[in-house]
């Protein structure tokens, strides 16, 4: 296929059309409006359906109807969107049903702002709605990676009955690049838990999260939790650049790594040592990327635009083995390529 | 000997949860019977709410979803959309729909949305233990109104059925109750003409059935039902508020 010119969001959405999603309940709330719009023009042309729903409480529920009817659903917001969301997600999580959340983050808290921000790491990673779940996360940096998980993100819901979280800041929703769609056939699973009427020739199928018997509401969260430890296995992703001889190795995702890749052309052209690790799954967090690491590494910089909450995983990932270290801007502002090497810079010269 | 009466195919073998007295167990077999003889059980998707009815996936011998608290008509509202041809309905209780599921309720209603929903107001939180509900009455004990609700705490009990009955999308919009037989006939064939509502494609249908909850009220059974018809049916008249048939 050719490549197209697209802006992220409306991508986001046609991706997700190749790969088989026919079903979207949304709700208006910047910066990702233009893929509900998008699919509202969209599904039925292709025999789908798209519906706005009152709140995003209400359809995130409506995906739980959908998931649990054994087609493929998507829904999509922002931050205080996806805050609403979170106690549909846990049920989904608790039922066992497929689906893909797309969250183009803005900054918080509260109403916060509209533009790109990164402070919902906690919400994605640590959950926000109830109970031992997981959510297996993305966070593309381009617009090219976005599609390409977005053709898999179903796929791979499906496979573990796991919800996939798409998570771009509202740079990847709102910018637009050159994008080719993979020829990709999506991979379907046979779903008998389906609700889909029994025909009278077999026993109701029950979709449902209440265990009342302790035991029982273990066993559940036992076999959740084997089912995250396979993806913890299978599906880590990310992108580790020249970290076996750095000096220093920066920490980014999504639109950041973009502007750390920036200064790490310049300090390579000045003969800094510098590495990258850019984590694309965010859950699961590729760990293992830092067991490469130079062990005379001078220092780990985690950048985000939080004010820091992707370090604790960076920490726990260095484990003691090298100082980490935090930079970040906040509130819909971006760090600068200057601000960043000048904290490259400190590391090298030992001043932090 | 012939079978004069026997446990409906719409329910499954399990035995309810609910307590001596209440009349959940007479509504959750009206619906099974209706659906038995519209001869759509195995075309029917069930959603249930968080409350007394809880666990009625376990009791309806037909596909079931359980819903977050107060949001079955959401969940109904995905699976009818993908759907179309399946027969969906919610089971919900007074605290799940006219307080936090109040929003979904009247946003189905408002959309249209071809479901049934089957709306149990017994006027308390029973399966929490008997807290205030938006449908308690004046004057009525609860734990969390311990002197008895007053107006102008909490103001006046919330009429559900009138206020839905205001909204275009609602097609059929009943008040029944399941006191004694005569009642239960009628209730019977309001919960058939709010699932026809549906077959025949028309749009929302709501059945709103008072019942007795004995245990949270404090009154035997028999006092209870008593109580249902000196108390609840005066502040909610029984009727057909809507009707798709006499439009």
């Amino acid at each position: 296929m050719a490549k197209i010119l697209m802006k992220g969001n409306e991508a986001i959405g046609e991706a997700a059309i190749k790969a088989g999603c026919r079903y979207f309940f949304g709700y208006p709330i910047t910066p990702q409006t233009e893929l509900p719009e998008y699919m509202s023009r969209r599904l039925p042309e292709e025999g789908g359906v798209f519906l706005q729903a009152e709140s995003e409480i209400a359809a995130i529920n409506m995906v739980y109807g959908a998931a649990g009817s054994g087609v493929r659903v998507m829904t999509s917001s922002s931050s205080p969107g996806i805050a609403l969301k979170q106690e549909g997600i846990s049920y989904i999580c608790g039922a066992m049903l497929p689906c893909v959340i797309v969250n183009i983050v803005r900054g918080g808290p509260g109403l916060g702002g509209i533009q790109p921000a990164q402070s919902d790491y906690y919400q994605v990673t640590r959950g926000g709605g109830n109970g031992d779940y997981r959510l297996i996360v993305y966070a593309p940096a381009n617009l090219q990676e976005t599609v390409d998980i977005m053709q898999e993100a179903f796929d791979v819901s499906e496979y573990y009955r796991v919800p996939v979280m798409l998570v771009g800041d509202g740079m990847i929703g709102q910018m637009m690049e050159p994008i080719e769609f993979k020829d990709r056939q999506p991979n379907f699973q046979d779903k008998p838990w389906a609700t889909t009427g029994t025909k009278g020739e077999r026993k109701p199928n029950i979709v449902n999260s209440l265990y009342l018997d302790p035991q029982e509401l273990e066993n559940n969260n036992l076999a959740l939790d084997k089912i995250y430890k396979e993806i913890e296995k299978n599906e880590v992703r990310y992108e580790a650049v020249n970290v076996e001889d750095a000096d220093v190795v920066v920490v980014a995702y999504g639109t950041t790594s973009r502007i750390v890749k920036s200064v790490l052309e310049e300090c390579d052209k000045e003969g800094l040592k510098v590495g990258l690790i850019r984590p694309i799954t965010l859950w699961p967090y590729p760990f293992e990327a830092f067991d490469k690491i130079n062990p005379e590494c001078k220092g780990i910089l985690c950048t985000e635009m939080s004010l820091g909450q992707m370090i604790d995983d960076v920490r726990i990932a260095a484990n003691g083995r090298w100082k980490t270290h935090f930079y970040g801007r906040t509130g819909g502002m971006v760090p600068q390529p200057d601000d960043i090497k000048a904290e490259i810079m400190k590391i090298l010269r030992g001043e932090k | 000997m012939s079978i004069v009466y026997k446990r409906s195919e719409g329910l499954t073998d399990a035995i309810t949860n609910y307590c001596p007295g209440c009349t959940h167990g007479i509504i959750t077999k009206l619906v099974a019977e209706v659906m038995v003889e519209l001869g759509i059980l195995g075309d029917a998707i069930g959603v249930a709410p968080v409350g007394c009815s809880v666990m009625c996936y376990n009791f309806f011998n037909c596909d079931m979803q359980q819903a977050a608290h107060g949001r079955a008509p959401a969940v109904a509202t995905g699976i009818k959309r993908v759907q179309p041809d399946k027969v969906v309905f919610t089971y919900q209780g007074d605290g799940d729909l006219a307080s936090i599921g109040t929003n979904e309720i009247v946003h189905a209603a408002h959309r249209g949305e071809k479901i049934t929903t089957i709306f149990v107001n017994n006027a308390i939180y029973g399966m929490t233990g008997g807290q205030m509900a938006p449908t308690t009455l004046i004057g009525q004990k609860t734990t969390t109104s311990p002197l008895g609700r007053t107006e102008e705490h909490s103001g006046k009990p919330i009429r559900i059925s009138e206020m839905l009955a205001t909204i275009d999308g609602a097609k059929y919009v009943a008040r029944v109750t399941v006191d004694k037989p005569a009642n239960i006939a009628k209730a019977k064939k309001a919960i058939k003409k709010a699932f026809q509502t549906q077959l025949e494609g028309k749009g929302f249908a709501i059945v709103e059935v008072l019942s007795a909850c004995p245990t949270n009220w404090g009154l035997a059974p028999n006092e209870a039902l008593q109580w249902l018809r000196d108390n609840m049916i005066p502040y909610y008249p029984l009727g057909t508020f809507k009707d798709w048939e006499e439009e």
